[in-house]
């Protein structure tokens, strides 16, 4: 007898086989976001904002209140909701194009005003939707549509280092950590914190999701693995960066 | 519970941008999102000195992106939220404008025009009617009243929040500089008092209930697969504003019946274009005066009539034929002839009205 894994409750059963990708990573980082909506009880306080970009396929993943905004514009819209209703917890959906280029500057704001929300961004290291171009997050030398001889670091710059950057701006209270759906228990403590540092009123919080896309990787499962736990693992480092409380005085 | 923030009726010599504050407060406008743009600063100074006493609120986001999709964001909560801009800040709001259009969510936005193209001028103009009034991707599904004087400034600026609110397109007050920066007398009133029902609002996420359970998750998307699914919520949103069109549009009109020539106008051009039209009349001349309050959705039926008596008709605006295109998509197939004088960024005295009619009349 097989036993099936159980879905996160929160999940929306008639919107599912969901419509990632075989082989994405968003199921996973939903799934970790979902049972941390389950394991802190909030489903119907929950209001969650998706992107455009491949997150713009979780408009009606959960059954929680749930809104598809712009590209790059999710985090001023539920900056928006939570300021109007404190009483909600939001959640802000996004890839990382969306997060590091063309909502860099909300990004950035919503992380110095310590907004009382959290963000959760979904790298994988390129633009899925629109069918593979490089982005913020691309590694030197990984070939992309637009970097088609791979991306040249002298005239296109690094990886965005978003987790870092937002640790460094952020004022005490802000959450801040990079997680990789190769290791979902360590992803849903990450996120579950995050929400939790929301609920607490502490200040913004911010989760990276290393994430899978095979498609446009153009790998198969062993390499799709590969990609993720060697290549992204030497640019982009697994871990929290910043966590509320008295910080410890440098040097002592 | 706070007081009302007017009490009875109280007359007042202010500026346009505070006469805006005030009216948001009066119409219970319960938050304010904003980045600053001259001329439109001094809404957010005044509101912000005055809602700590209120119980209001107001975010200063990082750009006008930001500070429409927060008021996307505010409204969505189930709030009265708005926000103002100008210019290029009104380029960059044209983003969150759409989303509103396209989830029929009732934000509010004050236009305050300033010179364009670009930065141009921080001082005053009409050039911003076609992009406030068909900006976006989309089909233009928003209202816009353009305001002529500081008591209009404050009656539309609490309509626009029914308007929005009942109808769920978003809603423009269209001023511009000379309106925001100058005083004038006007009477401010509690719009209870004047028998003004404010149209409640209500919450599109966050309701009481266990989503899935209790009731329906809400799940709002502008996305769409197929182009059938995207054309049959166009035609839902279209018929509802052809529906509400009539009952939205206004204008102001006299001496149109007997003219011969009758001059088009709107906002604050139409203060002069009414003083010529009545000096013009005391001197002889067979001139009429019509004024389109509402720029989206245009006055047709009262338009077309009109037109379909003048000779000439003499559009007069502060830019480069912008009004004058849309009085001529309504008044299509009219035999009047069509003049215009058009001041790109620059204000127009009576004086000039006067002179251009007289011009043609030889």
């Amino acid at each position: 007898m097989t036993v099936q894994p159980a879905m996160p409750k929160c999940w929306r059963v008639e919107t599912k086989p969901h419509k990632f990708c075989p082989g994405c990573g968003h199921g996973l980082v939903l799934k970790a976001l979902g049972q941390a909506i389950d394991e802190l009880g909030i489903q119907d306080k929950v209001v969650f904002g998706c992107d455009i970009g491949c997150s713009l396929l979780s408009w009606d993943f959960f059954n929680v209140d749930t809104i598809q905004t712009h590209h790059g514009r999710t985090n001023p819209v539920v900056t928006g909701i939570k300021r109007a209703n404190p009483d909600v917890i939001c959640v802000a959906y996004m890839g990382d194009g969306g997060g590091y280029a063309i909502g860099s500057q909300h990004l950035v704001s919503s992380a110095t005003r310590n907004e009382r929300i959290t963000a959760i961004l979904v790298n994988n290291t390129q633009y899925g939707m629109t069918g593979g171009q490089m982005a913020p997050t691309t590694m030197p030398g990984q070939k992309t549509e637009t970097s088609p001889y791979g991306r040249d670091a002298d005239t296109t710059g690094s990886p965005t280092q978003g987790p870092e950057m937002v640790a460094a701006i952020a004022p005490e209270g802000a959450y801040v950590a990079r997680g990789s759906v190769a290791n979902m228990k360590q992803l849903k403590n990450y996120i579950k914190k995050a929400l939790e540092n929301q609920m607490a009123g502490n200040g913004f919080s911010f989760v990276e999701a290393l994430s899978l896309c095979p498609t446009n990787w153009r790998t198969n499962a062993k390499d799709t693995w590969k990609f993720l736990e060697e290549d992204m693992y030497k640019y982009f480092k697994v871990g929290e960066l910043k966590v509320p409380g008295p910080r410890e005085k440098e040097g002592q | 519970m706070p007081e009302k923030p007017i009490q009875g009726e109280k007359r007042m010599f202010v500026t346009g941008n505070e006469v805006v504050a005030w009216a948001a407060l009066a119409a219970g406008a319960e938050i304010m999102y904003g980045y600053p743009i001259t001329p439109q600063n001094e809404i957010m100074h005044y509101w912000t000195r005055m809602i700590p006493k209120y119980g209001r609120r107001f975010l200063q986001t990082e750009d006008e992106l930001s500070a429409g999709f927060t008021t996307v964001g505010g409204v969505l909560a189930g709030r009265r939220a708005f926000t103002a801009t100008a210019g290029p800040g009104n380029t960059l709001m044209q983003e969150p404008i759409s989303m509103a259009e396209a989830m029929r969510l009732p934000i509010v936005v004050v236009v305050q025009q300033r010179g364009g193209p670009s930065t141009a001028t921080v001082i005053y103009s009409q050039q911003e009617v076609t992009l406030t009034t068909l900006g976006g991707n989309g089909e233009g599904l928003r209202v816009v009243y353009s305001t002529a004087t500081h008591q209009e400034l404050f009656d539309y600026t609490i309509k626009s929040f029914n308007t929005a609110w009942k109808y769920r397109f978003p809603t423009f007050v269209l001023g511009d500089g000379y309106q925001a920066k100058m005083r004038e007398s006007l009477m401010f009133y509690d719009p209870a008092e004047r028998g003004i029902e404010m149209v409640p609002t209500d919450a599109y996420v966050g309701r009481p209930g266990m989503p899935g359970v209790d009731r329906a998750p809400t799940h709002m998307r502008n996305t769409y697969n197929m182009e059938e699914e995207l054309y049959d919520v166009l035609q839902g949103y279209l018929a509802d504003f052809a529906k509400a069109a009539p009952e939205i549009a206004e204008h102001e009109a006299f001496d149109t019946e007997d003219a011969d020539l009758v001059i088009i106008s709107h906002g604050v051009v139409s203060r002069a274009c009414k003083m010529a039209v009545r000096e013009l009349r005391e001197q002889g001349y067979k001139v009429g005066y019509f004024r389109p309050i509402t720029l989206r959705p245009m006055p047709e039926k009262a338009m077309r009539e009109m037109a379909g008596k003048a000779k000439q008709l003499l559009v007069v605006e502060s830019a480069q034929g912008q009004l004058d295109r849309l009085v001529k998509e309504v008044i299509y197939g009219s035999t009047a002839e069509m003049l215009s004088l058009f001041k790109p960024g620059v204000g127009v005295t009576s004086e000039e009205v006067i002179t251009r009619v007289k011009e043609i009349k030889g």
